[in-house]
């Protein structure tokens, strides 16, 4: 095992990629406030907040796990007709199109629970669907890059890929989210 | 090959059997990750719903909402991949009563780093919100709120991805597939209820 059990290993070797994941994750936070105002008015869409901001951080550390570990195997190559990544890549975009419009028809039905829903059920699972569909292509092109440029530089795509794209992938779901429902509501 | 590829996007989307057998199976494998995560962030967001006047009382609340569920997250799910590492190498037993030092400094190392990012990220925020001329509520406000949030849902998370981890490889679970879908349900739920928490506490403590 690379570290010590010591706090002051584990600190050393965790610290420095945290912080700089804050910093992304607060660029995602001024995101989420530019938009609070309709956050505010639509119940349902803040509760798919958190949702879409976890399905998509998931989507893409599943599918960066899945590399990682073909990569480790031996099984990857970086062509772009290459069998397990188009494979993984389809399995992605199918994921994000079953659990999206689940995560919308849910966070309707909590809203109208938790106190009523102003929007229709068809707008909120129209925005989770949407989101759901462009996150799943963002998540596939980020994780695609970081794991080629872990890679190039002969870093451990488990150490370092894993959390970078499970982090630029909540920031992108905040982004589209914003994106969607600009567009949509 | 690369030039194919190019110049050939229906060769490039072409399914054959190869791609479909492990689209297929990662599908299955993905399915109930990401169910189990659902199931965590749908309760968080009630969560997040039922904080409207909270959001509102306090200025610029949303921004560090996504910072501090990912820091929940990251640290977390480092410990329980460190956990499951060791469990796979037979350098730690699967009982809390034979834990030793290094368990317990794992866990003080995550819960220090958990509360050393939140607070980071209550001055990044603060700084952020300043330069762009947006209301805040101000560093000691957020920095005290992170606080509170990061030491509750510290000792909450640690203990469950304990306990879980233990407990899953006790009865022949691969602890590796199990520390993903815990950290995120886990965080996301406790994250989001600690915040509640530490919100109202601040509050009513800051008299505002």
């Amino acid at each position: 095992m690379a570290t010590d059990w010591t706090v002051r290993a584990i600190t050393r070797a965790m610290l420095p990629v945290l912080l700089v994941l804050t910093v992304i994750e607060i660029g995602s936070g001024l995101v989420l406030g530019s938009f609070e105002g309709d956050l505010l008015m639509y119940p349902s869409l803040l509760i798919l907040v958190p949702v879409t901001i976890g399905t998509a951080g998931n989507l893409g550390s599943v599918l960066a796990a899945r590399l990682s570990t073909a990569f480790h195997l031996g099984t990857l190559s970086f062509a772009p007709d290459d069998e397990t990544f188009a494979g993984n890549a389809l399995a992605t975009i199918a994921l994000a199109l079953t659990v999206f419009p689940v995560v919308g028809g849910g966070a309707w039905l909590l809203a109208v629970a938790t106190g009523g829903a102003a929007l229709a059920p068809g707008t909120v699972v129209l925005v989770s669907s949407l989101s759901g569909a462009v996150l799943s292509l963002l998540a596939i092109v980020v994780t695609a890059l970081a794991t080629y440029v872990a890679y190039q530089r002969g870093l451990d795509p488990d150490d370092v890929v894993i959390p970078v794209v499970t982090n630029v992938c909540d920031v992108l779901g905040v982004v589209v989210l914003f994106g969607v429902v600009k567009m949509v509501v | 090959m690369m030039a194919d590829a190019v110049f050939c996007p229906l060769r490039y989307l072409a399914l054959t059997m190869a791609r479909w057998s492990v689209a297929v199976k990662a599908y299955r494998e993905g399915l109930p990750a990401l169910s189990a995560s659902l199931v965590g962030g749908l309760i968080a967001g009630v969560v997040l719903g039922g904080m409207r006047s909270d959001l509102q009382a306090v200025e610029g609340l949303l921004v560090l909402v996504p910072a501090l569920l990912a820091t929940r997250g990251n640290v977390y799910g480092s410990l329980g991949a460190r956990i499951a590492t060791a469990l796979h190498q037979g350098l730690l037993e699967p009982r809390v009563s034979e834990a030793d030092g290094r368990l317990l400094r794992a866990v003080a190392a995550a819960i220090a780093n958990g509360l050393l990012a939140s607070v980071f990220a209550a001055v990044v925020a603060t700084f952020a919100l300043v330069v762009l001329g947006r209301p805040g509520a101000g560093l000691a406000t957020f920095a005290a709120i992170a606080v509170v949030a990061g030491l509750l849902s510290g000792i909450a998370l640690a203990t469950t991805v304990v306990l879980v981890v233990f407990a899953g490889y006790r009865r022949g679970y691969n602890p590796d597939t199990l520390v993903g879908p815990i950290v995120t349900t886990a965080g996301d739920v406790f994250g989001m209820a600690a915040l509640l928490f530490a919100v109202r506490t601040v509050a009513v403590l800051g008299g505002s």
